[in-house]
């Protein structure tokens, strides 16, 4: 490759350089900027008087003292309860990423190792409800677990959310199946496995690269969702999404947008830290449906 | 696999989306067509010196009763889908007949409720999904012919953008072109008006809404084309290089075609996507100058009153919209499937 960079003229070399410098400039720069300024004062974050305030903090070191200030974080960790939310994000996700890996991994091998033609409809239905808003889905549900009093409950949110990820587990894991070898488990059957022991013993000990790359995806799925979990859970219950947005409603009026700045700072850490750890993972899975078809 | 034990195995899977999103589309239906009981008004006569005076007032009792023996409400038939909120026949007619100019019958429509929310909806789909089918293109090809130890990097950071909460990266985005943010103050520089603000302008905010869209969306078709730009047949190029092809044409005669399939599972996927565009909406606290179906749904499911009937009406209206766009790839699977 260095071959042919060093064959390019210069002016494409300089097209290249321009096209990535604003792309990265692009793609970073809110978060660099927000990261920042989340450790000022208000005042300076929107400053009136003159947008470099938010980079020297000039109202932040009159206002507090100091260049930088952790009083958002602390307005919004512990005066508004955000580590509750925190803590049900957690909960959430956690139960999310199982389950759905659960029946995920058992519908995926059958969908990969079946021939028939249901396997494809199933495939099929599985695409038309993927494609499916999710806020469709909730306005479905809120009679009937009005109804039957499931509203509110984090149990409930975990299997909606489950359900409305096994279309994409499905198919992630299919695909991630279809590359394991037929024979490995055929071979075991012939051996006097059944289906079941098969999977459990030959299967999965081979399956975890494709299984942490579509809980990857669950995680997001789970953690990003907002439509779902404000309409469904109950104040205590919250996640950290809808707890941002209520904090925009509310703090706006009292003068308290920087809780919500560094609620968000905080939300975007973890996905940070996901992306570094399991870029590679990531890059293949979302590659994975598309190149293999 | 045996009929049996496919049917265990899928059992667990099927059972999620059949009670989760099967029956929920099929009570949005039955819902989208009840609405609401009246309540029950009696007459109370009461009397006194003067006489006896009847008066009417709400029987609450017979109100409830009445609810919990048809908690759906009463039989409606279309009536939701051709009212004010949705279809507006009436007010579509009237407009039609009324306004002189296509101009102002556009103006009217977007007045009500359903024509605004889907006008931005399909704008922002078929604005957004080209854009970001480009861009992603564009980047790819930029990071291909960097050096490969700055690749890694330059991935991780353009991944951002689309691992980001939708409605966190919109927040971000939206403070910083508040008119007090550092991209507002720059527009206002660069447009010479102190007073310019995204968020008092329709025009604007349109454009600003459009501008997340792709901004999320870019890293993923950057990295679906950059995947396929790996697998290029590096003979097929050298050949291209040998018979005389510049860059350009090797780009527009090799690698164009060989990304085409990745195009269409970009587009399908985008479009199902930008369709239920709906936290940006929020996030930029659009709403009076841009709607979506998925965010007219949300406002009518939140707040003190929930109109469920309402929401559910256009629930379905998206859901048929959802089909319509779908209609083109299913047929396309069908058919290459019978032909297998």
């Amino acid at each position: 490759m260095s071959s042919k960079a060093q064959r390019q003229p210069v002016a494409i070399t300089f097209l290249v350089i321009g096209v990535l410098a604003i792309w990265m400039i692009l793609a970073a720069f809110p978060f660099l900027w927000t990261l920042w300024g989340s450790f000022k004062v208000e005042g300076d974050f929107f400053s009136k008087a003159n947008w470099a305030n938010a980079l020297t903090g000039k109202l932040t070191v009159s206002e507090t003292g100091a260049r930088v200030t952790g009083d958002g974080y602390y307005g919004a960790w512990v005066q508004e309860k955000f580590w509750l939310a925190a803590w049900n994000s957690v909960i959430v996700c956690f139960f999310v990423v199982t389950i759905s890996l659960t029946l995920g991994t058992l519908g995926g091998y059958a969908l990969a190792r079946s021939t028939y033609r249901y396997a494809f409809w199933f495939l099929l239905s599985a695409l038309i409800f993927r494609a499916m808003p999710p806020i469709t889905l909730v306005s479905g549900y809120l009679p009937v677990f009005f109804q039957w009093n499931l509203w509110g409950h984090t149990a409930t949110t975990i299997i909606v959310l489950v359900a409305i990820n096994q279309p994409f587990t499905l198919w992630m894991l299919h695909s991630f199946f279809k590359n394991i070898p037929a024979e490995l488990d055929e071979s075991a059957m012939v051996d006097g496995c059944t289906r079941f022991q098969a999977f459990r013993n030959v299967i999965i000990p081979v399956m975890w690269p494709g299984v942490i790359t579509t809980g990857l995806f669950s995680f997001l799925l789970a953690y990003n969702d907002f439509a779902v979990t404000t309409m469904l859970l109950s104040r205590e219950n919250q996640t950290m999404i809808p707890k941002v947005a209520s904090f925009l409603g509310t703090t706006q009026t009292k003068g308290n947008v920087m809780f919500a700045v560094s609620a968000v700072v905080s939300v975007t850490a973890p996905l940070l830290l996901m992306v570094l750890f399991f870029q590679r993972q990531i890059v293949g899975g979302l590659t994975a449906g598309a190149v293999k078809g | 696999m045996k009929h049996k034990s496919f049917f265990w195995f899928v059992l667990p899977s099927a059972l999620a989306m059949l009670l989760f999103i099967f029956f929920p589309i099929v009570s949005v239906l039955v819902q989208s067509v009840h609405v609401d009981h009246e309540q029950v008004i009696k007459t109370v006569e009461t009397c006194d010196l003067f006489g006896c005076k009847e008066s009417t007032t709400v029987d609450q009792n017979a109100t409830a009763a009445l609810r919990a023996e048809h908690p759906l409400g009463q039989f409606a038939g279309f009536k939701t889908y051709t009212d004010r909120n949705h279809l507006a026949i009436d007010e579509f007619g009237e407009n039609w007949t009324r306004s002189n100019s296509w101009r102002d019958f556009g103006a009217q429509m977007l007045n009500l409720p359903f024509y605004k929310a889907i006008s931005f909806t399909l704008v922002f789909t078929f604005v957004v999904t080209p854009l970001v089918i480009v861009l992603g293109f564009v980047v790819a090809v930029a990071v291909n012919s960097a050096v490969k130890a700055i690749r890694g990097p330059l991935i991780f950071f353009s991944l951002l953008p689309m691992i980001i909460t939708p409605l966190v990266g919109a927040l971000i985005l939206f403070w910083m072109v508040d008119a007090r943010g550092v991209v507002g103050a720059a527009l206002q520089y660069l447009a010479g008006d102190p007073d310019l603000s995204v968020k008092a302008s329709t025009p604007l905010m349109w454009i600003m809404l459009m501008v997340y869209g792709v901004w999320h969306s870019t890293p993923f078709a950057f990295i679906v084309y950059y995947a396929g730009l790996q697998s290029v047949n590096q003979d097929t190029l050298e050949a291209a290089r040998v018979d005389g092809a510049n860059r350009w044409l090797q780009i527009r005669h090799v690698i164009i075609p060989h990304l085409l399939p990745l195009t269409t599972f970009i587009a399908l996927m985008q479009l199902m996507d930008n369709f239920r565009v709906f936290e940006p909406i929020v996030s930029f606290s659009a709403e009076a100058h841009a709607t979506s179906l998925s965010w007219a749904i949300f406002n009518d499911l939140g707040g003190e009153t929930r109109q469920l009937s309402s929401a559910a009406a256009t629930s379905v209206l998206t859901i048929i919209g959802v089909a319509i766009l779908l209609s083109p790839v299913l047929v396309r699977t069908w058919r290459e499937f019978d032909r297998k």
